[in-house]
């Protein structure tokens, strides 16, 4: 187990290195643009002051150089100034991430007490009524764009109703609602799926079959037997969808003003503010390959087939 | 015994063609939508006419009217044109795209394809719409760079698809045949390699369409894809946000056209997936 766990921090380099590389080729492809944004403006500027202004961010350097030094900086939690603002961007850019990671745990929390019960319920009902409609159900909300599912929303929940307010006030957990609850929707009906056909391919085990014979009750099953061994599977699906809910926030984070690294993110591309952009693209990156990683290592610690395999070796 | 199974396995390939064909013309009558949207839009989609703006859905505006007075109906038609194409254009981009990418490493082998199959495995570990927003940040807005942006995220998937259905059928003994035979390796990878794959990569295509399409609109509704007074379903409903409390109709309306699209997309998708794969065609 621990050789395993060396070797994948050892693979997370080669990827890390290349989801460094990446964004910086990308946001320094732009940064050229950044110059004529700056000074586009304001009429006729010197190419003196351009120059200045080029070596001042670096941008006269060679590439390479200005990747490494880039990637010092990274480390330190130094990932320059914003264009726009002119504030330190690792600042800006932490002050805002809790904001995110509350509403991301707050749609996963929500997403799993939808979802799994329902998938169970449609996995044990195979083919009945109650399966179909949970299925149509499923269906429906795959095909729901959740900037549509916001905006339905809040035409019913904040302007018919009135039980909400229409964009968020802080970060409160009462302007939490409606975010949460988009975001729970479009992932709830993907997992919805997932839940049921992993209950339904364990239910068809030949154990279980072996165990209905022997008289044991079909609720005793489930539950001491098909729900265990199902949840190792239900929990890594889980984990590996945060990556789509971590790109997802962005725009419903705007929609409902959340003040969120998502609705930073989407501000700084509509003001093209490269920094604040590459610290988001970077950053999310790292969190989701940590992400997975760990989902990674966590699948592997709570099998007992593999746990005890690789312990035998 | 055998005799009841055969029953049910027919029974159930009909419902798959039945649905098949009911899915597919769905999915034709949205295209020809598209095609000759011209001509189907009642009003003109781009005509202004103020003394007439915001009027509820009624006989005349059956989707009533946006703040400037145009029919609403008349944009959500026109608005399928830029809709359904950019989204075909960019799952045929990704497709081939990927393709190409795939077959060749599993074709060629050696340094290029560890090195091809590392850059996918960089573009994976991105999370998915983020760094599109990134790529549309850096290129600017419009609908282009929408696609571009999209499309960086969305090959690695088929990359790896072709990849090791190439890999399994230069392995067969046919494709062994053939090289003995001593046939050139365009004339393997057309008629011996791709005809083999492309099944299992157009069904992946055809299942993708309805996703694309949601996260094509998505960008568009931050900005980043097509722009105002370009009919697109999904900056027509940003743009007429601020509608939303007064005249709902306006913003809703180019919603749930998108939303009728890619569930018909899904379901032909689910429909063709369940034709390809017999297995499939048993347990659903």
């Amino acid at each position: 187990m621990r050789k395993y766990v060396i070797q994948r921090f050892l693979q997370l380099i080669p990827v890390l290195l290349g989801i460094t590389f990446l964004s910086f080729a990308m946001m320094r492809i732009a940064g050229s643009d950044a110059i004529t944004e700056l000074y586009g403006n304001k009429g006729a500027v010197s190419q003196e002051i351009i120059d200045a202004k080029r070596a001042e961010l670096g941008l006269d350097q060679p590439f390479l150089t200005q990747y490494i030094s880039w990637l010092g900086g990274m480390l330190r939690g130094d990932m320059g100034t914003s264009y726009v603002s002119g504030k330190d961007v690792f600042g800006t850019f932490t002050s805002k991430l809790p904001a995110t990671l509350l509403l991301t745990a707050l749609s996963i929390l929500m997403t799993v007490v939808i979802s799994v019960p329902l998938g169970v319920l449609a996995a044990v009902n195979h083919d009945k009524l109650i399966d179909y409609i949970l299925r149509f159900l499923s269906f429906i909300g795959n095909s729901l764009p959740n900037f549509f599912v916001a905006l339905l929303l809040m035409q019913l929940l904040a302007i018919k109703l009135k039980w909400l307010p229409v964009i968020a006030n802080g970060t409160t957990l009462k302007s939490a609602i409606m975010p949460t609850l988009t975001l729970a929707i479009a992932m709830s009906a993907k997992y919805m799926r997932q839940v049921r056909a992993t209950v339904l391919e364990e239910l068809n085990k030949d154990y279980v079959t072996g165990a209905q014979a022997r008289g044991v009750r079909n609720r005793v099953i489930l539950r001491r037997s098909v729900l265990k061994s199902s949840m190792l599977t239900i929990i890594t699906l889980l984990a590996l969808s945060i990556g789509s809910l971590l790109g997802g926030t962005a725009i419903i984070e705007s929609i409902f003003m959340w003040d969120g690294v998502g609705k930073l993110a989407v501000d700084s591309i509509t003001m093209r503010d490269y920094p604040l952009i590459q610290a988001y693209v970077v950053w999310m990156a790292i969190i989701y390959v940590l992400v997975n990683l760990f989902t990674d290592l966590l699948y592997h610690a709570l099998d007992p087939r593999i746990r005890l395999g690789v312990s035998k070796e | 015994m055998s005799e009841p199974t055969v029953r049910i396995q027919k029974i159930k390939k009909d419902t798959v063609k039945t649905r098949l064909i009911v899915f597919g013309t769905l999915a034709a009558i949205l295209l020809v939508c598209s095609v000759f949207c011209e001509y189907l839009t009642p009003y003109d989609p781009y005509l202004q006419d103020l003394s007439n703006a915001k009027t509820p859905p009624s006989a005349e505006h059956l989707f009533g009217t946006d703040r400037y007075g145009r029919d609403m109906l008349s944009r959500v038609i026109a608005g399928s044109r830029t809709s359904i194409y950019s989204t075909l254009l960019l799952v045929a981009i990704v497709t081939a795209f990927g393709t190409c990418v795939g077959v060749f490493c599993g074709w060629h082998g050696g340094w290029i394809d560890t090195v091809l199959m590392r850059i996918s495995d960089m573009f994976l570990a991105f999370p998915g719409l983020v760094f599109a927003l990134a790529v549309a940040g850096v290129l600017g807005g419009g609908l282009q760079n929408a696609i571009i942006a999209l499309a960086a995220i969305s090959w690695p998937k088929y990359a790896r698809i072709a990849r090791s259905q190439t890999l399994s059928q230069k392995e067969t003994s046919w494709l062994k045949a053939a090289k003995l035979s001593g046939s050139g390796t365009w004339k393997m990878i057309f008629k011996h390699i791709l005809p083999n794959i492309i099944g299992p990569i157009l069904v992946t295509s055809m299942l993708d369409i309805g996703t694309m399409m949601m996260e094509l609109a998505g960008l568009s509704f931050l900005g980043l894809g097509a722009k105002p007074p370009t009919a697109e379903w999904g900056s027509m409903m940003s743009d007429t946000r601020s509608l939303l409390a007064t005249h709902p109709w306006v913003t809703l309306s180019p919603g749930f056209a998108i939303f009728i699209s890619v569930m018909i997309f899904n379901l032909l998708g689910d429909t063709i997936r369940d034709y390809a794969d017999p297995k499939n065609r048993m347990s659903c």
